[in-house]
């Protein structure tokens, strides 16, 4: 020591430093990062904390021994209060106050300050000094400003910029505990200071940035506290852990765990720059670069992953439980794949971080700390839950964000394609609708195919639905589908019971999806995420192109008939008995009405078959109509042979329609009229209709006519059928020459395939569902019997 | 829910609980149910009853249904494990309640007891729940700082866990 004196407060107060900065107990030289943190704590100027650290020798010496560290010290509080940096000032300046630091922590640092400032004009201006791990805390009087202390100052300034990558190597493991326990001590005198729990004191932690230490200064001036030698003393030999621990000062003295971290404790140091007192779960910028750049020292590709036994180590040296630990993983793994991408080891950064100083962890994942927010200036929300929404809406604002984010995304990708998995084997069972719920928020904005939801509905066919997922994942992109007509507005996704909509489908879907089936075609792209969806519908052709414009769609009165013409032709004869008139429509194949495997089912079939076929004809009205009821008449048609000709002319599909008609064709057009479906088609068929019903069955006439004759709805118009057969053979006959042309044919060819399909599917899909009926059943039956059996002693008592 | 992932009940132990068991009052007619997942070796991980009480009942019908669950998977053999084999289906039915039973990949069990008159669960809605539990358990194992065999602290399990029992109850 250069002849350096120093008073006696001043040389309490410089040991007590040093002995806070010898964090190795030489007794001989500081910490260097003690020291760094106390000049950063110091808010000099960097220069001036260069100056000072030259001119007590520290940087010649490379070290800070003891005199140069008093010589520091004097120094910083010289610059502290205006004086120049001289050396041959160091003695001269008299009544020098101590050297200030800024320190967020509580009142003890006051406290201290006031210990050793004797001066009387030491009034509460002390600045807190923020306990970055950086030793013991001086606090000057804020009148007297040493060169010491500027030089401290700039010095610690300098080396704070430095210290985020240099402290984590420094930071003694036993100072977060010792400086904890520090804090807690005074916790009960200093009730005077604004504890207004964790956020304000955000605020008061300041960052130790050069030039930004201000903040915390109001909050130290105001403070006069008594001097508590043994606060202070104890103060000094726990050192402070980390900055971040400084930044909670309140919390720090609340918290009751002490917990020592040992490389990860001057990680937090240099993490206090949680500035954003108004959101604890904010992220700043100083505390941003510090994640990545420990994100780099163990993985050095920002875009890539640290594994999970990587990452395990990494956050178990911040000695924190492991439960709570793996609570943190469990946080900030977003996409649960074991790794984490540089926004998600942030987070859990932060997250170590924040319970270190006493937060309590969430319990979900602040919107801050979402991997899709990079940086989160603009977040306001305190702790907000907003986990599944996050989670949903970051996939989607994933592309947005930076590279840094990009990883996440790619990562989320991987994820929501594994849920895609599940989705898949989500439809595959009958969910509830409350799942169904589930999925669907995580689906839709998941996959970006999917962003245009083409809530197209379905056929609910649990063979198909593999089928038409694999289509939908297909078209996923494809949205161009201008399957306009059956694109269900979300609001139509239902979270309808699969099961209770595929009854729908079979009892009434066959209308619906009769229609529906020709004009639309491709729908698997709702088909993943649609357990959900209606399946109400029939997307039967797996035309993943773009599907064909439906056909018109039938309106209710005009289910069965899915072809085009059928609509134009029922529609302009609604009521016409006679041929001729109808525009031949091209011909569409007799549909395949879905087969239920019972009459009805044939019956549409039949029915279909006759307009199909007798689109031409006027007599053969849509089905709907009350021809369409006249399966009687249709049938004596069919028998009388017509149909014959019919069958030739139509399609080879309707053939094979016929070809079932006339096996079913007497119960099935009995079935048919019972069918609800008939009377939903047409209104207009009950009616006595009948024998205008044949005409349009004429072309697969079908020898049911003569049965139907016997049914209800038979009216006595079996003459009028006969005439009209005749009337419609010959307009057939006239009309053989349906202006067919090729093309239409091989279009009937496959709108009938596409029913085949169609009818296939839905029978499979019923089989299934019996069959899980008849489990059930057996389920119940066996219970039953188990309780009968525990019933029957007791039958004799 | 109580489910008992039993795998290695100990026949003592299952004596002594059964003793203490059969003087329980009856079941109540609040649906009941209990989910209990137990490692390889047959010692419970989680466990988790709604509601609360009768609670060691079930524990102990989780148990004794362990021994239904190594039938199972015995006779199982050398047959493929997927995704419906895991799914072991009703254990047995008792007077008050169905058992259901499955087992994943690495042989951790899940057991499910669930009220007889809860009679709206259906066999897809009980594969569902174990397809959840599954999937929650999974990624337990992805945290890194769960040690295969520790039990079950996650709180997300745990949310999910009573989030379902409350959907069925």
């Amino acid at each position: 020591m250069e002849g350096l004196t120093l008073s006696e407060a001043e040389q309490r107060y410089f040991c007590d430093l040093f002995s806070y900065c010898d964090t190795e107990s030489t007794k001989k030289a500081a910490s260097n990062g003690r020291v760094l943190e106390l000049f950063r704590a110091t808010k000099l100027p960097n220069d001036v904390v260069k100056k000072i650290m030259e001119l007590c020798g520290a940087t010649r010496l490379g070290y800070f021994g003891r005199s140069q560290f008093y010589i520091a010290l004097k120094l910083v509080a010289m610059a502290q209060s205006g004086l120049p940096l001289r050396m041959e000032s160091l003695n001269s300046v008299k009544d020098l106050p101590l050297p200030r630091f800024v320190v967020s922590k509580n009142e003890q640092e006051s406290r201290h300050t006031a210990l050793y400032s004797s001066d009387a004009d030491n009034p509460a201006s002390y600045s807190g000094v923020i306990p970055p791990p950086p030793p013991g805390r001086m606090q000057v009087k804020k009148g007297s400003v040493s060169h010491d202390t500027v030089q401290q100052r700039t010095s610690t300034d300098q080396q704070e910029s430095t210290s985020p990558v240099v402290s984590p190597q420094q930071s003694p493991p036993t100072s977060p505990h010792t400086w904890r326990k520090h804090n807690r001590h005074p916790s009960g005198g200093n009730n005077e200071r604004p504890l207004a729990g964790p956020g304000p004191f955000w605020a008061p932690f300041s960052e130790v940035q050069p030039g930004s230490s201000t903040s915390s200064d109001p909050i130290w001036s105001g403070h006069s506290p008594p001097p508590h030698q043994e606060n202070w003393v104890s103060f000094a030999d726990t050192p402070p852990t980390s900055a971040l621990l400084a930044m909670h000062p309140a919390s720090v003295q609340d918290q009751t765990t002490v917990r020592t971290v040992a490389s990860a404790t001057t990680a937090n140091e240099i993490r206090r720059q949680s500035s954003s007192y108004d959101d604890p779960w904010k992220i700043t910028d100083e505390q941003r670069q510090y994640y990545v750049n420990q994100f780099k020292t163990i993985q050095p590709d920002l875009n890539g992953f640290i594994p999970g036994s990587a990452a395990k180590e990494f956050f178990t040296k911040s000695k924190l439980p492991i439960l709570e630990l793996s609570h943190i993983w469990e946080l900030s793994d977003f996409d649960k794949d074991g790794a984490l991408t540089l926004d998600e080891f942030c987070a859990a950064f932060h997250l170590v971080v924040a319970r270190k100083n006493g937060y309590d962890l969430p319990e979900k994942l602040p919107e801050s700390l979402m991997p899709k927010l990079i940086d989160l200036e603009d977040s306001t929300e305190v702790g907000e839950q907003t986990g599944e929404v996050g989670y949903s809406g970051s996939p989607a604002e994933a592309p947005p964000s930076k590279s840094p984010s990009m990883p996440s995304l790619n990562q989320t990708w991987p994820e929501l394609n594994q849920n895609s998995e599940q989705w898949e084997t989500f439809s595959e069972r009958s969910s509830s609708s409350q799942t169904l719920t589930q999925f669907d928020s995580n689906i839709a904005p998941a996959d970006p195919d999917t962003a245009i939801v083409h809530p197209v509905p379905i056929r609910m066919t649990p063979s198909k639905i593999h089928m038409q997922e694999m289509e939908l994942k297909r078209t996923g992109s494809d949205h161009a589908n201008p399957t306009s007509p059956l694109l269900v507005k979300p609001s139509d996704l239902p979270e309808e019971n699969k099961m209770s909509s595929s009854v729908k489908f079979t009892a009434g879907n066959t209308v619906n999806g009769y229609s529906s089936s020709d004009s639309y075609t491709s729908d698997p792209e709702q088909i993943g995420n649609a357990v959900t969806r209606q399946r109400s519908h029939s997307g039967t052709s797996p035309d993943n192109t773009a599907p064909p414009p439906p056909p018109p769609r039938p309106h209710a009165s005009h289910s069965r008939s899915s072809s085009l013409d059928m609509n134009r032709s029922f529609s302009v004869t609604p009521g016409q008995q006679q041929a001729g008139v109808v525009a031949y429509p091209p011909a569409v194949p007799p549909r395949p009405q879905p087969s239920q495997g019972t009459g009805p089912h044939v019956h549409r079939s039949v029915d279909a078959d006759g307009l199909i076929a007798h689109t031409s004809t006027s007599p053969q009205q849509i089905p709907e109509q009350p021809n369409f009821a006249d399966f009687s008449q249709f049938e004596a048609f069919a028998a009388s042979g017509v149909n014959k000709e019919e069958e030739d002319e139509i399609e080879t599909h309707s053939e094979v329609l016929q070809v079932e008609k006339p096996s079913d064709s007497a119960s099935s057009l009995r079935v048919a009229k019972a069918d609800g479906r008939v009377e939903d088609k047409a209104p207009a068929n009950v009616p006595s209709s009948a024998g205008k019903g044949t005409t349009p069955l004429a072309p697969p006439p079908k020898p049911i006519r003569r049965r139907l004759k016997s049914e209800d709805e038979l009216r006595p118009e079996a003459e009028e059928h006969t005439q009209k057969t005749g009337v419609i053979a010959a307009v057939l006959a006239s009309q053989p020459s349906i202006p067919r042309s090729v093309g239409k044919d091989k279009k009937a060819i496959q709108a009938s395939i596409r029913r085949n399909k169609e009818t296939n599917t839905v029978l499979a899909r019923l089989n299934s569902e019996l069959q899980q009926q008849l489990k059930d059943v057996l389920e119940e039956r066996i219970s039953l019997e188990v309780q009968l059996e525990q019933l029957r002693p007791f039958s004799h008592l | 829910m109580v489910l008992l992932p039993r795998e290695q009940l100990c026949s003592r132990g299952a004596a002594a609980w059964g003793g203490a068991l059969l003087g329980t009052e009856m079941v109540n007619q609040l649906w009941q149910q209990q989910c209990d997942s137990f490692c390889s070796q047959n010692y419970p991980l989680y466990i988790r009853s709604v509601p609360t009480e009768n609670e060691l009942k079930f524990h102990y019908t989780v148990h004794t249904s362990l021994d239904v669950v190594d039938e199972k998977i015995s006779a199982m053999g050398k047959a493929l494990v997927d995704q419906r084999e895991l799914y072991l289906g009703l254990l047995y039915p008792t007077e008050d309640y169905k058992v259901y039973g499955y087992v994943t990949n690495s042989k951790v069990k899940f057991v499910m007891v669930v009220d007889s008159s809860n009679t709206a669960l259906r066999d897809n809605e009980i594969r569902s729940m174990f397809r959840k539990l599954h999937n929650s358990y999974t990624d337990i194992m992805c945290n890194p700082f769960y040690n295969p065999g520790d039990r079950i602290h996650s709180r997300a399990f745990d949310t999910m866990v009573n989030s379902m029992m409350m959907q069925v109850c």
